[in-house]
């Protein structure tokens, strides 16, 4: 006998690995159509999201630990800053990406591919962390 | 090498360590990343304010783009000021700030406090020293945003409701910016300061102008607390943390003064601002003068001192916008030298009252009690800020006193310039009241066996209160900067 | 008339301005606060977005044999905007949500009682 729960958890799983390859889809067409960094980091999120709501956050906690969360809070805003640290040791002025490969329009595609990755990485880690954490809160017996 | 991206790496360096700090995690090594971390950011400052001492202003072109294309970094003598103060005050209050917030920050929220100052910083920083409108929003929102979380931090639950209520008016604020610059863009095209400065008068008699100098006006007195729009300001000081409130009562308003000068003088230009709309400057001399005389009498009745205080900020700034609201040279001059003045002034009052909470454990009037004789250090320091309020001569209040009235003069405005010094009574009276509480009163006899502040504490209070009285007595360099600036500021064009 | 429909997406944005300030200032429930201040910033993104459509241009991405493109500038600074917008509606909601912890409530008038009850305890 099929209940609701059961129609939920099958569509879910079969709905989010396309929702994952949707948000590196516009990540990395941002360029070429609307996309970019905030938008794909939000769809990556929302996979997530779905996947705490239908299965637990316990699971969800499993899936996604705070570490994880922190850390790509973290790593994103350094990748980004990182990539200006590097185009200014390259002898360009900050996040000037045309000195980042020899060609310039080459060092443009790397440096904006680059730090829309780490703007997409901040994105998913701090909506997961925001949805985890609130909806976490009752259950767990620290803050 | 290093030397031609300064400008950035004032902002790259606070920036990335934010991120550190919450991978970091452990409280002592955060508090360590902190302070080095502000104490490069106040080398480079001075760096920096040298260099346009020398040489005049200095531009930095981000991604390489010319501007007006670009995002263009702009330092000049006002920027280069408020980038030192900032960073000065930073790096007093952080080795203050680890015994005070290990005491007041519960240990596994430490390191989170730690990243949300660095980026407060960053965003004041960048708020300095940026050229384009668009990217002074964006640094307003992190400093906005950061400190509305360092405010939440505090111990009791109403720090939760002013940073609440600090949120919703500062979001309003920004988003009254925002407007303002969306409608200066639609008339010139053009989001660079100085291209806007260049574009204005040629599109001066368009309503749109019109309609965003009156956004930025009221946006940005929403941040910088003109009354009556300073209703934030005395619970989020009164219940944040003693060094956040000490930091944050510094540099905040200050530098949304500072934002002000720039709209109002760089961009907009005297000239223009009183051909479209004169009564601007009779309404911001009449809301500083109601902001002086009615924050000085609220903060009369105060019993918690941190809220006393709070409301004697709100009419020190109204001190800083007369200045401002002036358009001369020595108002603004007058301005520009209150803003650095009362920096220090400020800083060294919460600095003074986080060493009474650290032993304490209150800031009410009737913890005081006594406390000059069991506290000496920290109440005379305590003394010395208050004079410093009061403007008396030999501390850096009466210099600024002095220049504002000398500046109503000048324009003829004889009332203005007595209700400076009748305000300066009211100041006296509220200062009085702390201190009869500290030397004259004996302390009640259920009070805790206390000894002075830890020395960690005292140290940078002292350096402090040092420059006030410093500052006061020899008030050359800061004068100069101020004069030459406000000149330049007034000569409408870019400085 | 051609006031009205001239300038239609002018009158879209006053409208929802006022309605998102008005909710600001009249709602006493703290979250109904932060939906007030999200319409009021949704109403700032209409003026950007609709201010930089240029008749007869299409979107700003560079493509064969297009002449007229709509100004893409608005565009990033409302992306911008929208961000700032998100972080600060999470943060108004993370702070509901420990005000309502602290005080049990999440209307702002018994918030205010509860207020002065915790002042007149401290003065002693």
């Amino acid at each position: 006998m099929l209940s609701p729960r059961s129609i939920l958890r099958v569509v879910s799983k079969l709905l989010i690995p396309p929702i994952l390859l949707f948000a590196l889809y516009v990540q990395f067409h941002g360029d070429f159509g609307p996309g970019g960094g905030f938008q794909a980091g939000v769809i990556f999120a929302a996979a997530f999201i779905l996947y705490a709501l239908v299965f637990g956050i316990r699971n969800a906690r499993k899936v996604a630990p705070a570490w994880l969360t922190r850390l790509m809070l973290a790593g994103g805003l350094l990748l980004y800053a990182g990539v200006g640290v590097a185009t200014m040791i390259l002898g360009g002025d900050f996040l000037d990406y045309s000195a980042l490969r020899s060609d310039p329009i080459a060092g443009q595609h790397l440096g904006i591919l680059l730090i829309e990755l780490g703007v997409g990485t901040t994105v998913a880690g701090a909506m997961i962390s925001i949805f985890l954490i609130f909806d976490g809160r009752d259950r767990e017996e620290s803050n | 090498m290093i030397t031609p991206h300064l400008p950035i790496l004032q902002i790259i360096l606070p920036l990335m360590a934010a991120p550190v700090a919450i991978i970091l995690r452990r409280p002592g090594a955060t508090w360590a990343l902190a302070t080095v971390i502000t104490w490069i950011a106040f080398a480079i400052a001075l760096m920096l304010m040298m260099e346009v001492l020398a040489s005049g202003p200095l531009t930095y072109r981000i991604g390489g783009w010319a501007a007006p294309w670009g995002i263009e970094y702009r330092i000049d003598k006002v920027g280069a000021l408020v980038l030192v103060i900032v960073s000065a005050i930073g790096s007093v209050v952080m080795p203050y700030a680890r015994k005070s917030v290990a005491r007041e920050i519960a240990t596994d929220r430490i390191y989170l406090f730690y990243a949300m100052y660095l980026l407060c910083l960053t965003g004041l920083l960048g708020i300095a020293i940026t050229g384009d409108v668009f990217n002074l929003f964006v640094f307003l929102e992190i400093s906005s945003l950061s400190s509305y979380v360092l405010i939440a931090l505090g111990r009791d639950r109403r720090a939760l409701t002013a940073a609440y209520r600090y949120l919703i008016m500062g979001t309003i604020g920004a988003t009254f910016y925002i407007i303002g610059v969306g409608l200066m863009y639609m008339a010139t095209g053009t989001l660079n300061m100085a291209d806007l400065a260049s574009l204005i008068p040629s599109v001066i008699d368009q309503r749109t102008i019109l309609a965003a100098l009156a956004f930025l006006i009221v946006g940005i007195s929403l941040k910088l607390a003109l009354f009556p729009l300073h209703l934030w300001l005395p619970n989020a000081y009164a219940y944040a943390p003693s060094v956040v409130t000490a930091f944050l009562a510094a540099t905040a308003t200050k530098v949304a003064v500072y934002i002000l000068i720039r709209i109002i003088f760089t961009i907009f230009g005297v000239e223009q601002i009183l051909a479209i709309m004169p009564s601007v400057q009779n309404a911001l001399m009449s809301l500083a003068l109601a902001g002086i005389f009615a924050a000085s009498a609220v903060a009369i009745y105060q019993t918690n001192i941190k809220r006393l205080l709070a409301y004697s900020s709100v009419a020190q700034i109204g001190y800083i916008m007369l200045g401002i609201s002036m358009l001369s040279t020595l108002g603004l001059a007058g301005g520009i030298i209150h803003l650095f003045n009362h920096a220090l002034t400020k800083s060294a009052l919460f600095l003074a009252l986080g060493c009474v909470a650290y032993r304490m454990g209150g800031t009410d009037i009737s913890h005081m009690r006594g406390l000059g004789r069991r506290m000496p250090w920290t109440m005379a320091a305590f003394v010395v800020g208050g004079l410093s309020l009061i403007g008396v001569p030999t501390t850096v209040g009466f210099v600024s006193k002095w220049y504002l009235v000398a500046a109503a003069f000048d324009k003829g405005l004889w009332p203005i310039a007595g209700l400076i010094v009748i305000s300066s009574l009211m100041a006296m009276v509220y200062v009085w009241r702390v201190i009869e509480a500290a030397y004259f009163q004996p302390a009640p006899e259920d009070a805790p066996e206390i000894t002075e502040a830890p020395l960690s504490m005292l140290v940078p209070l002292w350096l402090i209160t040092a420059a006030t009285v410093y500052f006061g007595i020899d008030a050359t360099r800061t004068l100069n900067i101020a004069l030459s600036a406000s000149e330049i500021l007034l000569g409408g064009g870019q400085p | 008339m051609e006031i009205f429909t001239g300038l239609f997406n002018y009158w879209v944005v006053i409208v929802l301005m006022m309605m998102g300030f008005y909710v600001v200032i009249a709602q006493h429930n703290l979250v109904k606060k932060i939906i007030g201040l999200n319409i009021f910033q949704v109403s700032v993104f209409l003026f950007y977005i609709s201010m930089g459509k240029i008749k007869g241009g299409t979107a700003p991405i560079i493509g064969e044999g297009i002449e007229i493109y709509s100004n893409p500038l608005p565009h990033v600074l409302i992306l911008t905007a929208i961000v700032v917008g998100v972080a600060t509606t999470a943060l108004g909601l993370a702070l509901t949500v420990r005000i309502n912890d602290a005080f049990g409530t999440i209307e702002e008038d018994e918030i205010e009682v509860l207020e002065a009850a915790d002042d007149e305890q401290a003065t002693p």
